[in-house]
């Protein structure tokens, strides 16, 4: 038998384990800092300072709050069911964890920084995304409270509709790239597009998907907004109605995963929008210093761009009515993104500028 | 197999009493099919503390800091009507600058409420920048509060037959000097809502009242006027002088949560106007009648003159006793019409006193408003309806 049990097992499950601590640990500080960064930009927006107490200027806070919220008691109502109830939150958590595995960030000695470099990636976070809306219509669900059972419902409901015109402009990206892997179609973005068509390849933000299409970019960012169920389309737990929907009988380290969950999903939404639109990890003009830095580097500014974008929309908008959300999803973004992948289709059929 | 068949019945929230968008201590009771409204059933009283009750054992001067606790989002204003009550029933009257110096506050009072229900009403619908913007404006009216009054918020600065003491010096310049900024937070605020259409999504064409409805419920206020009645006190039976000053009634067309909003928007526009006028022709003379049975003697007479520290004795222990004789006075308080109904039987404490709270008018439309549109919309109706929960429980 050639390998043996270290060569074959144990060492490929340690480097693993290796590329998903080096994944996750970034990915968590950065959601502890990201709501950090919320309160503060969000503080300027509102003539606020924002935390400044704990450490300097505050950077301490994250902490501060997640030290509480794990030593707090976790209050599980009596008409609860406990099982579900407890489920629930982890089920959102770890949903939110796991997409990581298939997001690339950069090029290494023509390796590529992804945990598992898998050929339908895309169709992998689309999955899992999906999965999310069961942690909140279970928690909405075992809370046995009207609020959160509304929260949930509204939750189930809205984030089922904006799949699906998520998933057709996943599939004019598709169209494009001629690939389900992410690393993929990073690299097509890479070496066509506009800035080759014009002649001037060092232009390469000019070939990122984001240009040619346009109209599903915005599409998607707007339909990413209400998949992770941020303003203006927070209705599952729009603090004004439903108190805060499907949350509200969470406490202490349940509420924390909730929270986790969250914005570590606005992260991967935001990381899926930078690769599928902004080139990944790819720097913006084809010059060496600019291809000195690192790409993963690269990927965290853009993500940092989208989740800024994130954080304004939470400050600037109201919100939508149930009703008029489902409209906006169904009756605007759905004929729009079918119309559509039938338009960009056509045109790359006939132009010839389908992907080999 | 009827008793085996699955029962429906509809869904009810208790919305409220606590409750972030209950404005206080609402108590909602929603019966809903899904998310729309089939009834909405209000219940008050948590809040209830007794003062018309209370006013009947007090003087009335006792009496009236009450008012302020009333609607504590604009507390002279409501002070404004309890002491026009009594200067009915006294026959007496304010000096000019003792009007003046009401119709200022009256006027800063209605900024202070606009300035709490509009964005807190767009909080209702979602957006929470508003809100601290207006607030750091609120910081500013209540320390122009402070500095007549010396409190913030309780301020109890009207007095039967003028105000409790003379502007300090300065405040007038900074009052304007802040008239001149605020337009600009104004649009600001306006930016942000106006013309979003999320949020006229959201407003436009919610809880509407028609002309006829809305005075058949007895509205008032920018819900009456939002419906397309231009009545407001301040011009249909002018008091304090506010006859002589110019501005305009704002009036909207539809009666909906967008009218009410652009109406109050509008109003605190026009309360600048006044506020310019009121201190620009600003009279100098006394602040208060000159009649030591309801007014206080200087402080210099009382050094000198036995007859002062009497009256200053008797005016502050017995009170001032009023004729017999019943009396209504109304102001256009920011919310609508605020109404003191005074009985008095001659003796130094109100008979009766019976306050009538714009509030309770909007609030017991709230089933006709409420019904049949969503539970969103719910929020949205309340919060553009102006409810204070001290004025409508007392």
């Amino acid at each position: 038998m050639e390998g043996g049990f270290w060569t074959d097992f144990a060492w490929p499950a340690v480097l693993l384990v290796i590329k998903i601590v080096a994944v996750i640990v970034p990915v968590v500080l950065a959601m502890a800092w990201l709501t950090y960064a919320e309160r503060k930009i969000i503080a300027a927006v509102q003539l606020r300072k924002g935390p400044n107490v704990v450490g300097w200027f505050g950077l301490l806070q994250p902490i501060a709050d997640g030290v509480k919220l794990i030593f707090k008691e976790t209050v599980i109502p009596s008409g609860a069911n406990k099982v579900v109830f407890i489920i629930a939150p982890l089920m959102t958590f770890v949903l939110a964890l796991v997409g990581w595995a298939v997001i690339p960030f950069g090029t290494w000695d023509g390796g590529k920084l992804v945990v598992s470099d898998i050929n339908v990636g895309i169709l992998y976070l689309f999955a899992i995304s999906s999965l999310g809306v069961y942690g909140i219509i279970m928690s909405g669900w075992a809370s046995n409270s009207r609020y959160a059972f509304l929260g949930g419902l509204r939750s189930a409901a809205q984030m089922v509709s904006y799949e699906v015109s998520i998933g057709f402009v996943l599939i004019t990206v598709l169209l494009c790239a001629g690939s389900l892997n992410l690393s993929e179609i990073v690299l097509a973005q890479k070496e066509r597009g506009l800035a080759t068509v014009l002649g001037v390849p060092a232009l390469t933000f000019l070939n990122w998907y984001w240009l040619p299409l346009l109209p599903m970019f915005v599409i998607f960012f707007i339909s990413a907004l209400a998949e992770t169920n941020r303003h203006p389309f927070d209705l599952p737990e729009a603090e004004a109605e439903l108190v805060t929907g499907y949350n509200v009988e969470y406490s202490a380290f349940t509420f924390a995963l909730f929270f986790l969950g969250e914005y570590m999903n606005m992260i991967l939404m935001s990381a899926m929008t930078s690769i599928l639109f902004l080139g990944g990890w790819l720097p913006p003009l084809d010059v060496s210093w600019l291809n000195w830095i690192p790409g993963p580097i690269w990927l965290a500014l853009k993500i940092s761009f989208f989740l800024f974008l994130f954080i304004l929309a939470r400050a600037a908008y109201p919100r939508y009515r149930y009703d008029q959300l489902m409209r906006l999803g169904w009756k605007v973004f759905l004929p729009l993104t079918l119309v559509a992948v039938v338009v960009y289709a056509g045109v790359l059929l006939y132009a010839g500028w389908l992907p080999k | 197999m009827a008793d085996t068949a699955p029962q429906i019945k509809n869904l009810s929230i208790n919305f409220g009493p606590q409750h972030p968008a209950a404005h206080g201590v609402l108590r909602l009771v929603l019966e809903m099919d899904g998310e729309v409204i089939e009834r909405a059933d209000p219940h008050i009283g948590l809040l209830h503390r007794g003062t018309e009750k209370l006013i009947e054992y007090k003087t009335y001067l006792q009496a009236l800091p009450y008012f302020d606790r009333l609607d504590y989002v604009a507390p002279m204003n409501q002070e404004h009507a309890f002491v026009l009550a009594t200067e009915k029933l006294l026959g007496i009257a304010a000096p000019p600058r003792g009007q003046a110096i009401r119709v200022l506050y009256d006027e800063i009072g209605r900024i202070l409420n606009h300035l709490l229900n509009v964005p807190a009403f767009a909080m209702d619908v979602g957006a929470m920048t508003p809100m601290l913007w207006a607030f750091e404006e609120r910081e500013k009216l209540m320390n122009f509060y402070e500095r007549a009054s010396g409190a913030r918020l309780h301020a109890a600065y009207y007095r039967t037959g003028g105000v409790h003491q003379d502007l300090p010096a300065g405040l007038t310049d900074d009052i304007l000097r802040w008239v001149e900024t605020f337009p600009k937070v104004l649009d600001d605020m306006e930016g942000l809502l106006t013309d979003n259409r999320i949020f006229r999504q959201r407003t436009v064409d919610i809880g509407v009242v028609t002309k006829e409805d809305a005075q058949d419920w007895g509205f008032s206020g920018p819900m009456l006027r939002a419906s397309g009645v231009p009545w407001d006190l301040r011009k249909a039976q002018p008091y304090d002088g506010y006859e002589n000053y110019d501005f305009d009634i704002p009036v909207g067309k539809n009666g909906d949560c967008f009218d009410r909003y652009l109406v109050r928007m509008e109003e605190m526009r026009q309360s600048l106007r006044i506020i310019r006028q009121a201190i620009d022709k600003m009279p100098a003379g006394p602040i208060m009648v000159e009649d030591n049975k309801v007014s206080p003697p200087r402080r210099s007479e009382m050094k000198r003159s036995m007859e002062a520290l009497i009256h200053h004795f008797k005016l502050y222990t017995e009170g001032f006793h009023i004729p017999a004789g019943e009396a209504y006075a109304a102001v256009e308080a920011p919310k609508g019409e605020f109404g003191v109904y005074l009985v008095s039987d001659g003796t130094n404490r109100p008979y009766r006193c019976k306050i009538r709270a714009p509030g309770y008018a909007f609030l017991q439309a709230a089933d006709y408003l409420c019904k049949g549109y969503m539970l969103a919309d719910v929020v949205a109706i309340i919060g553009s309806m102006d409810v204070v929960f001290g004025e409508i429980d007392r």
